[in-house]
């Protein structure tokens, strides 16, 4: 009965999510002011109506209800509850309904929140939002409806996939959804304008949160599913430039450039169209990138089975919306008027370059991602970019981008000059250039440039806020004060560049990674890393639906031993799965991270692969930063004051 | 005070720069990096020089699956087909979790001068039926198996099939 209300409740918000598309886009030409009064209550119901589907879904879940095909497939009743629930969208049908769910969401948030929106522009906002969730409503009931009942239901599910059964990723797809998702907000607001013909700083203080929200999640999620394959996929890797990565990852550059571009439209009024376009073209890779690999046209090493009858539907949808709102632009972007003189040299400048490096960026990765597919389908060839090709690319645009960054956010608006700029940088520049030359020296080439322009963003970034707290020029209770004083949106964009700073650190510490793969007999040992690793013991232990086997692994430095390990291999005899659980000990500095990859037959032992990776946990330490950076940047008293109030400047007061 | 088309020629300048940048170093990386995907059936009518990286993809060949420990490293050496060629393939170090007989799989390496197959890297996707896209099209040109009627057959009985002819 709970599973037909839910597909019922599915079926009425297709209905009114087109409603609300309708009604939202065309009541304010039709200057109809209760048409466009209309337009939050419908996105309210929709979202209740999605919220109920949803709540249906998952209880069918928790209560194993195996005559949904859904459940049956990926569920079981030794699945601990956690999962039970979690794997309602760890397949694709369930996915599908979290994405919309997350989407009404958002329109739901515009509706209670938009008070102060002008009522044409929030109904025009809502019609568009409601124009997608209907596109995709209608996907989800007509070709991957999760409530499809079967019939004799199984005795039991098949069972959640092992590798899915984990914390790490059970909270990754909605938190990477709301990155995905929250973009829409920011695309409908650019629809809107366009079909207005208007853009003001108003329109840019009410984009930016939206945009800092999706990217703050989009960053998360993203760190999240790195951290997810570092730890269980074994491969002890942390990127593989995967399409699905990718596909995370072009948003994500993008949202960043509209991240930074938006406040050139909110502070100056300058950039217009070109925020616009990075709007619509953030939200088009969101969701072709979501899509595009479910739809099995990119192929992926990690991803949902292929359902290729799918495949022309999504199409579809992705052609109308991406290319309707880039003909949309086409034809009204000239009328939005250019204002807000700059130099060449000024921080809108500095901004407009960070936007050029980005997109070169998404450019070189788009290629590189979407190529294969193509040359399989024009020349019928099969090959493939791998990681070879980003590193050569991605890095040398990278490397400018990383020095500009040091320096954009110290200029001055509208005309700067660069001297007293690179004044205030000497010191940051001089640690940079000595952990080059002391890296270099040891013959670490690639890490000496990582590791430098870490140190520099870090410190550059730092330096900004010294001199803004004048510390060390004034008294220690002034430079206090000044720091409290701070915009938070300041502190926010300091912690968001030092972030990316650390995640750079990491990833040059990464490029120093040893690692060994080695059969040990029990009493074994090796040397790795300047540590000795011996294997004590093998042995079985319990779990909750799976058995395991135990590695006890001591690691020991000068004699002494400080750690153990104990990396398992998991039976999982529902599914007749094995996987790998690493054991990874990390002090924050580096990790030691080890594998029980297998027992060979007739070896006696265990083939482990052990790894020492330093400066690993900064990576995600960074990834957290930003996304904290973020955070902070979006509690800024400008935000929360509200849009259309005319922006002051912060009084010294405590935020 | 600079005009605003003097502003417009440094923003054009910096995007062309970025531009032909970012163009010159994908293609300088295409012609470098790009990876080719290989049958064992068209590995041995294309032969590829000793040394050039490229994919192998096939079936694990049953019965074929080898592993000995050389210096505490495990080497294992097992058989790809595709139904009409088999190739001898060896890889040190560990093998991925799905990684058994009569899985689909995606080799990455180059030849040797001895006709074997060097891997560095071996993928095994998850999932009992999956089949890697690249092998299915591998297995479907070979006349083997076509998708649109079942499961693929077992992979022991693949060089000693006949050819079925297939409308795909």
């Amino acid at each position: 009965m709970i599973p037909e209300i839910g597909h019922f409740a599915l079926a009425l918000a297709v209905a009114i999510a087109l409603a609300q598309g309708v009604i939202g886009i065309f009541a304010p030409g039709l200057r109809d002011a209760r048409a466009m009064r209309a337009a939050p209550a419908l996105a309210i119901s929709h979202f209740l109506a999605i919220t109920a589907a949803f709540l249906a879904l998952i209880y069918a879940g928790v209560v194993s209800d195996f005559t949904v095909e859904n459940v049956a497939d990926f569920s079981s009743s030794a699945v601990p509850l956690i999962y039970r629930i979690t794997g309602t969208w760890g397949n694709h049908d369930g996915s599908m309904l979290l994405w919309c769910f997350i989407l009404s969401l958002c329109g739901v948030t515009v509706a209670v929140f938009g008070g102060n929106l002008p009522a044409s522009l929030r109904a025009r906002v809502l019609g568009v939002l409601g124009l997608i969730s209907g596109g995709f409503l209608l996907f989800t009931l007509s070709v991957s409806d999760p409530f499809i009942r079967i019939w004799p239901p199984p005795l039991d599910g098949a069972g959640v996939n092992p590798i899915l059964q984990d914390p790490g990723l059970a909270f990754h797809p909605p938190v990477l959804y709301t990155g995905y998702v929250g973009f829409s907000v920011a695309f409908a607001f650019a629809i809107a304008a366009l079909i207005e013909g208007r853009i003001d700083a108003a329109w840019g203080r009410w984009v930016r949160p939206w945009a800092l929200i999706s990217w703050c999640f989009l960053t998360s999620g993203i760190a999240l599913g790195s951290w997810w394959s570092y730890y269980t996929l074994g491969w002890g890797g942390y990127w593989f430039w995967d399409p699905v990565e990718n596909a995370a990852l072009l948003p994500w550059l993008t949202g960043t450039a509209l991240l930074h571009c938006a406040i050139v439209v909110e502070k100056r009024e300058a950039l217009k169209a070109w925020t616009v376009l990075l709007a619509i073209a953030t939200f088009s890779l969101s969701l072709s990138g979501t899509f595009l690999v479910r739809s099995g046209i990119l192929n992926s090493v990690h991803s949902f089975a292929a359902a290729p009858n799918q495949g022309l539907f999504i199409l579809a949808l992705l052609a109308i919306t991406i290319g309707g709102s880039l003909l949309l632009f086409a034809v009204r972007a000239p009328a939005l008027a250019a204002s807000g003189f700059y130099a060449p040299l000024s921080r809108e400048s500095a901004l407009v370059l960070n936007n050029i490096f980005l997109c070169s960026i998404t450019a070189v990765v788009f290629v590189g991602t979407l190529y294969p597919p193509f040359a399989n389908l024009l020349f019928g060839i099969q090959l493939s970019v791998g990681a070879p090709f980003f590193n050569q690319t991605v890095l040398p645009l990278a490397a400018p981008l990383i020095i500009a960054m040091g320096i954009g956010p110290m200029m001055a608006w509208k005309r700067a000059a660069l001297v007293p700029v690179l004044n205030r940088l000497w010191l940051a520049a001089g640690v940079a250039l000595l952990v080059f030359l002391v890296m270099a020296a040891n013959r670490h080439i690639i890490a000496a440039l990582g590791l430098a322009g870490g140190a520099w963003v870090v410190l550059a970034a730092l330096s900004d806020v010294a001199e803004r707290v004048r510390l060390f020029h004034a008294s220690p209770s002034v430079t206090f004060n000044r720091l409290l004083a701070l915009p938070r949106a300041a502190i926010g964009a300091t912690l968001g560049h030092i972030g990316f700073g650390v995640m750079v650190l990491g990833m040059a510490g990464m490029t120093l990674a040893t690692q060994s793969v080695i059969v040990l007999k029990p009493g074994q040992s090796t040397m790795l890393g300047g540590y000795k690793w011996t294997l004590n013991d093998i042995h079985d232990a319990p779990g909750p639906n799976y058995s395991q086997r135990v590695a006890d692994i001591s690691v020991a430095d000068n004699g002494k031993v400080f750690l153990n390990l104990h990396p398992s291999r998991r039976f999982f005899s529902a599914q007749k799965v094995i996987t790998n659980d690493a054991a990874i000990h990390t002090n924050g500095f580096q990790d030691l991270y080890a594998v029980f990859a297998d027992e060979p037959p007739g070896s006696g032992g265990a083939e482990l692969r052990l790894n020492r990776h330093p400066l690993a946990p900064e990576i995600w330490f960074g990834g957290l930063i930003m996304a904290l950076g973020g955070g902070i940047s979006l509690s800024d008293r400008r935000l929360r004051v509200g849009a259309p109030s005319r922006l002051k400047k912060p009084a010294g007061a405590v935020a | 005070m600079r005009s605003r088309k003097q502003k417009r020629l440094f923003l054009v300048l910096a995007c062309g720069i970025c531009l032909s940048a970012a163009t010159g170093l994908t293609l300088a990386a295409f012609s470098s990096t790009l990876t080719y995907f290989l049958s064992p059936g068209s590995v041995l009518a294309k032969k590829p020089a000793p040394g050039l990286e490229f994919r192998l993809g096939g079936v694990v060949q049953v019965g074929t699956v080898a592993t000995t420990i050389n210096h505490g490293s495990p080497t294992t050496a097992f058989r790809v087909t595709d139904g009409t060629a088999s190739i001898p393939v060896t890889y040190t170090g560990v093998l991925p979790d799905l990684f058994r007989e009569g899985q689909g799989i995606v080799a990455i390496g180059a030849m040797t001068t001895g006709g074997t197959f060097a891997a560095d890297e071996v993928l095994a996707k998850h999932g009992s039926t999956y089949m890697p896209k690249d092998v299915e099209q591998a297995l479907r040109k070979a006349g083997k198996w076509n998708p649109k009627f079942g499961p693929p057959p077992a992979a022991d009985t693949w060089n000693t099939m006949p050819v079925k002819s297939t409308n795909s």
